[in-house]
């Protein structure tokens, strides 16, 4: 990570009080950092940047721990994403009964690759190593909702329905 | 199941049944028992129970009825639509509606199985402390606290010849013992729930239908070796286990299952959930622990071993989730009982999770010790769409695949690392003819390169280069002295790792190499996949002596690029082709290469 700012987001406008309040609900616990990030994620639905300057401050540890965490673990994301989260398991169950061509034609159809949001912020796109429900291989997910024995074609009536949803929660 | 005067109705509620639509299901049962008045029609009370995972997700949403008149009957793929006549011919007029059961299969499924560790699981409500508590809850621990010196619980658990579950096989009373030994009064417990194997799920089905059995094997094992406070360390992809453990745990702390002596027996035992974020090599104890500390989870050189000096310096012992679930069957019934299950160096049973080309891909419970071929074949069914077995991969990312050959191996500890392979955390993704090798190599490199948490440099460049390689054969760009180099790379990887993900990691290729070297030297010398899998050596055609005529291929085909008629050979048109494979794996006849 270098010094410069990561995207040209000018000073982004971010109400901290959330993530002042995540932080002094863990500010005892010991180990804090991961589940105080964890809390801002759920929160915002990624780690804005003044976040990560206020969690220095208040836990007292340096920005650049803090990166360290946030770029080893997968889950942390540093942009926005998108409204509905498009996640195509690419196990080894998954991947023997063709997970490739279930995350090939999302590439195709949405235009973005793996871990990518679409300029609209509609979808955001990701591979993921097993969701734990590998007997309905290959598997997929947006948001919360699981579809198994995902095809090709499933993947278009997919993208239609999402493209009919609201963009507001 | 105490009250035999009430109609019961399980519904399968894990991530496989939810998503299947046992929520919709549900709900309809309760509308309609309310609506229809059936509680007075039969006279009885008639309990809708929610419970975990049965192990058959691949026919959810799975419901069993227990009525005094007809005993247990098993319905599968039971849609909201289906309820009614169940409430109506099954429930009022007490006839099996035997077009909806679940067929023969679904008992040769269940019998050819052994449950212990998965008895509560589709069985009891997993959010309900009273249903365990029927069900012996608790019972294991108080017998502990009040009949058991800490050293003779951990010498009942040496005694029963349990290993730990998580993949090592360590004797489960030995390492209680070490940390037992440590000097200290304040002690950590690690339930390791990261499962990061892809292709298991065993874990995740236990935290979701019996997450106090989780509890109480902690507890006990927190009384053995004198720890005050435990964790629980999940991966963040399991929301649903999350919940449930954390319910579990939420009820254990108000009914005085756990905080300040519990139930009044003179001992103390905290527990929390410590959630991940999606790093496979946190399943390796030491990464687990920095990760548990907020840090990166990059593991560290042993000794000091976590029994001496582990979370933040205190000694510390960490088992796996099914490791865990055994504890109390063995007080319960007795080591003698746990030692009589299972072969000599293997005791017990295992969970497996079976997937990809079976035809019931699910969770199984067996005892150690039978073979992999009846795991396949009389368990699960047998391969798919009558295609040929080709090789089972078992031990996931670290493991091996097992040929034909020796399919007779039983799944123990020691057999299958002597076949090449490992138990791993008990995964078995099946494969078959149409599964290439070099394939399944490659995708187990991209994983574990990906995962390489970068500290050591064979393991983080190695591998890349390992995978480069294995690219370059899949493209048909290999040379014969390419496969030399995959074995003197990978030789030397294992040696110079620091952790298992690194000392582990050139498995697959290995093990690869030396039961299919053939299909190695034919993507090399020939140019061609022999399994008809690697795209770029498809010749994308349909073999008209092959072709029957189904038409099979033009159903799966998404984009136009099938010509076929009735009882006319099917043809491939290439311009509209893109290459999606779905056709392939369409054709039950092998017909397109
Ligand atoms: C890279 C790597 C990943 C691992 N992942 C897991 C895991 O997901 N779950 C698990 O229980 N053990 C995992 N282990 C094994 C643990 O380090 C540890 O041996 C195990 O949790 C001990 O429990 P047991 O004695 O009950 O088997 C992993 C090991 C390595 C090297
Ligand atoms: S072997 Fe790989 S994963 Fe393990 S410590 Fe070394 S670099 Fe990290
Ligand atoms: S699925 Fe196979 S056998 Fe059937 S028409 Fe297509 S190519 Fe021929
Ligand atoms: S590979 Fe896909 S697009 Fe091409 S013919 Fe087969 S099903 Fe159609
Ligand atoms: S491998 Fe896809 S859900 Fe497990």
């Amino acid at each position: 990570m270098s010094n410069a700012p990561a995207e040209e987001i000018p000073a982004e406008e971010i109400d901290l009080a959330e993530a002042n309040h995540i932080i002094d609900k863990y500010l005892t616990l010991p180990g804090n950092l991961m589940p105080v990030l964890q809390g801002i994620q759920d929160s915002y639905g990624y780690i804005p940047r003044p976040t990560i300057d206020l969690v220095a401050e208040r836990l007292n540890v340096y920005p650049s721990q803090i990166y360290g965490v946030l770029t080893f673990y997968a889950q942390f994301h540093l942009k926005p994403r998108g409204r509905y989260i498009i996640r195509v398991c690419v196990g080894t169950a998954c991947h023997v009964q063709g997970a490739e061509r279930i995350t090939e034609t999302f590439f195709g159809r949405l235009g973005i690759g793996h871990a990518e949001t679409s300029a609209d912020l509609r979808y955001t796109f990701e591979k993921v190593a097993c969701l734990g429900a590998c007997g309905m291989a290959p598997l997929a997910m947006v948001n919360d909702d699981t579809y198994g024995k995902m095809t090709v074609q499933k993947v278009d009536e997919i993208i239609e329905t999402y493209n009919q949803r609201p963009m507001t929660k | 199941m105490s009250d035999n005067a009430a109609v019961k109705i399980l519904i399968c509620q894990g991530t496989g049944g939810i998503s299947a639509g046992a929520k919709q299901v549900e709900a309809e049962f309760t509308r309609l028992i309310a609506e229809k008045g059936i509680v007075a029609q039969v006279g009885k009370r008639c309990d809708v129970v929610k419970t975990g995972c049965r192990g058959l997700c691949a026919n959810d949403v799975l419901v069993d009825i227990i009525t005094p008149e007809l005993g247990r009957v098993t319905y599968d793929f039971v849609v909201p639509a289906d309820v009614e006549a169940i409430l109506d011919q099954h429930i009022v007029a007490n006839e099996v509606i035997e077009k909806k059961k679940a067929k023969e299969y679904y008992n040769t499924f269940v019998d050819q199985q052994m449950r212990v560790v998965m008895t509560g699981c589709g069985q009891i409500d997993p959010e309900r402390l009273d249903a365990y508590i029927e069900e012996d809850g608790f019972k294991a621990i108080e017998k502990c606290v009040k009949e058991m010196k800490p050293a003779e619980v951990i010498d009942e658990v040496k005694k029963s010849g349990l290993r730990g579950r998580g993949g090592g096989g360590f004797p489960t009373g030995m390492k209680w013992s070490f940390c037992a030994a440590s000097p200290g009064n304040h002690k950590y417990l690690i339930c390791n729930a990261d499962e990061g194997d892809p292709g298991a799920f065993m874990d995740r089905s236990i935290l979701e239908g019996d997450p106090y059995c989780v509890i109480e094997g902690m507890m006990i094992a927190a009384y053995a070796i004198g720890c005050d406070a435990g964790y629980v360390y999940v991966r963040a992809e399991y929301p649903l286990a999350i919940d449930r453990l954390q319910k579990a745990l939420d009820t254990c702390y108000e009914k005085g299952y756990l905080g300040k002596n519990i139930q009044g027996w003179g001992f103390d035992f905290d527990m929390r959930i410590k959630k991940g974020a999606g790093a496979f090599v946190c399943g390796e104890e030491t990464a687990l622990m920095a990760s548990i500390e907020g840090e990166r989870g990059m593991p560290r050189p042993r000794p000091p071993f976590p029994a001496v000096k582990g979370l933040w310096g205190f000694p510390t012992n960490i088992n796996n989730v099914e490791t865990f679930a055994n504890v109390r069957h063995i007080i319960n019934k007795g080591f003698e009982w746990y030692a009589s299950l299972g072969t000599d160096t293997t005791k017990g049973t295992k969970i497996f999770a079976v997937t990809g080309k079976v035809k019931h891909t699910g969770l199984v419970e067996v005892p150690a010790g039978m073979s992999v071929r009846d795991v396949i074949y009389k368990v699960c069914g047998g391969i798919a769409n009558n295609r040929k077995f080709k090789a089972v991969q078992a031990g996931g990312p670290s493991g091996g695949c097992i040929p034909a050959e020796v399919l007779d191996t039983p799944v123990d500890y020691d057999s299958l690392i002597k076949a090449g392979a490992m138990m791993g955390s008990g995964g078995l993704v099946v494969m078959d003819e149409t599964t290439c090798m070099v394939d399944v190599a490659r995708f187990f490199l991209t994983f574990t390169k990906m995962e390489s948490c970068g500290k050591c440099v064979p393991c983080r460049i190695g591998l890349k280069a390992m995978l480069d390689i294995l690219e370059k054969i899949t493209e048909g760009r290999g040379e014969m002295a390419d496969i030399d180099t995959l074995l003197e790379m990978g030789a030397t990887i294992k040696k110079a790792s620091l952790c298992g993900l690194g000392q582990t990691a050139p498995n697959p290729i290995l093990s690869t190499v030396k039961y299919f070297r053939n299909e190695y030297e034919a993507h090399i010398i020939d140019k061609r996949c022999p399994s008809n899998s690697c795209k770029e050596l498809l010749l994308w055609q349909v073999i008209p002596e092959k072709c029957v005529k189904c038409g099979a291929c033009l159903r799966a085909c998404p984009s136009n690029a099938i010509k076929w008629e009735k009882g006319q050979v099917a043809e491939l048109v290439k311009e509209n082709c893109t290459k999606c494979k779905s056709c392939y794996d369409a054709c039950r006849f092998m017909a397109i290469e």
